[in-house]
């Protein structure tokens, strides 16, 4: 017997993986019980033995990945990022929702609330009041409450001074009556007055240390910072109530509190793919476009009376598995999901459009590297 | 920072204000390198903002392989972003015309 190479194997296609394999890798199928094949394959010698490199290659990278817009509006947006990891999206949802920095009211000072609505309550409802200011054109402030480093480079201040008169039906105050100044805070420091206090128009005086008006910087001129939603309910007040108040919005992140989160979602899915394993005709392509509560499934009329069933929309496929639950339907009907094309939506909270909160956080995580990078270096 | 260093081959590297969010990434981009034996992360505490990554290679230094793994991230990071880009500014340009008609069937 001719001696031969246990690695001559003729019916193994030597580059690329047998089909059930490459199903197993490229897709998570969704059986009647369970989904199986979840897991991803990320280590680079795992198809060592059938000849296969699983290793990363940027080029391959850059000749695979893809990204289309499904939709594009004012606040939200959802689109198709096709091969990528999931460790990769997930990380940009992480990061928009818990990282990408907005301008959020923190500090309220209360000068009078005779509303029922609670002071705290009151300052809680207020910071949750997106604001409709580039994040980008502020610094953060730092930790300590020195209103000497409250500057028009890292606060934002509102003012809210609404009353009810006696004799008067009750008040709604809305987001709208929250009235930006420009100069910065306008209440004073009280202070007991004595031979050694500072003058008035001082700057310890006050809660902040404007140095110029905002609406003077080139990047406010034409464009006032307003709460995006004109139409929130702040509080509401009863005859003889007053709220007088001014409210400070820094710069934050997500992660510290969900008002400063940019996004009211950012959430992703993978692509469902419905596949007929056979061909489904009459009463079956009837019985199936039935059982689709998502309606997944047309038919295609093939003349002389015949039907055939066909998977005309299978986006809105939910994986419901209803089309599979019957017996014998499973050989019929398979559902999967492919594991690198992602259906990315961002509902943006306002601050920003939704293309440029994705574009920032890229730009957040190649930070992240960057850091790490300089630190090993 | 860097433990374990006796051996240039393993060693783990403490993040310090990281999670998941880097390290899951970091480990996708170090698993597909072909000279890793091995890498895992672990967050020791979930209140304490640090991970830890662990490197085993082939022979090559951790140091070098880890950066090296940062380097790709940051170049897959760049093409993500000028792809995004292209295709919104193609968006834009030529906006779907049918997108309110296929929203609503879909839903």
């Amino acid at each position: 017997m001719p001696k031969v190479s246990a690695l001559n194997m003729p019916d193994v296609p030597m580059g690329q993986l047998p089909p059930h394999l490459e199903l197993q890798r490229t897709r998570v199928s969704c059986d009647k019980d369970a989904p199986t094949h979840t897991e991803n394959v990320q280590s680079a010698g795992a198809y060592t033995s059938v000849g296969v490199d699983n290793s990363l290659c940027l080029d391959q990278f850059r000749k695979n990945f893809r990204v289309t817009v499904v939709r594009l509006t004012e606040d939200d947006m959802e689109f198709d990022m096709i091969g990528i990891d999931p460790s990769i999206a997930n990380a940009f949802r992480r990061i928009l929702i818990s990282e990408v920095p907005t301008m959020a009211i923190e500090k309220v000072l209360i000068k009078n609330s005779t509303t029922l609505v609670q002071d705290e309550v009151l300052a809680h409802r207020l910071g949750l009041i997106p604001i409709k200011a580039d994040p980008r054109l502020f610094e953060y402030t730092s930790e300590n409450d020195n209103p000497n480093e409250k500057n028009e480079k890292n606060t934002i201040v509102f003012k809210l001074h609404a009353k009810c008169k006696r004799g008067e039906p009750r008040l709604p105050v809305k987001s709208d009556q929250l009235k930006w100044l420009p100069g910065g805070s306008e209440f004073k420091v009280e202070k007991p007055s004595g031979p050694d206090s500072t003058p008035e128009t001082s700057p310890q005086n006050k809660y902040t240390n404007f140095s110029c008006n905002q609406d003077s910087m080139p990047q406010f001129a034409n464009n006032p910072i307003v709460p995006k939603h004109p139409d929130i309910i702040i509080s509401k007040l009863g005859p003889g109530q007053e709220i007088e108040l001014e409210a400070h919005a820094v710069k934050g992140m997500g992660k510290t509190h969900a008002k400063w989160s940019p996004v009211s979602t950012a959430w992703y899915r993978m692509l469902p793919e419905v596949v007929l394993l056979q061909d489904i005709e009459d009463e079956l392509a009837e019985e199936l476009v039935k059982k689709c509560p998502a309606k997944v499934f047309d038919i295609e009329d093939l003349g002389k009376g015949k039907k055939k069933a066909t998977v005309a929309r299978p986006r809105s496929c939910t994986l419901c598995r209803e089309c599979i639950r019957e017996e014998n339907w499973e050989k019929r009907v398979s559902l999967r999901r492919v594991k690198d094309h992602f259906i990315f939506t961002i509902e943006s909270s306002g601050a920003l459009p939704p293309e440029e909160l994705f574009t920032e956080a890229v730009k957040i995580l190649e930070e992240k590297c960057e850091r790490v990078i300089a630190e090993l270096s | 920072m860097e433990h374990g260093t006796r051996d240039i081959k393993s060693s783990t590297f403490c993040l310090t204000d990281e999670d998941h969010t880097l390290a899951n990434a970091l480990r996708f981009t170090l698993n597909q390198d072909p000279r890793v034996v091995f890498c895992g992360y672990s967050i020791p505490h979930p209140s304490d903002a640090q991970v830890n990554i662990r490197v085993q290679t082939t022979g090559a230094h951790a140091g070098l392989v880890l950066k090296d793994a940062l380097q790709n991230l940051r170049a897959m990071c760049q093409h993500i972003r000028s792809t995004m880009d292209g295709a919104v500014k193609e968006y834009k340009e030529n906006p779907p015309v049918e997108a309110m008609e296929t929203e609503e069937t879909e839903e």
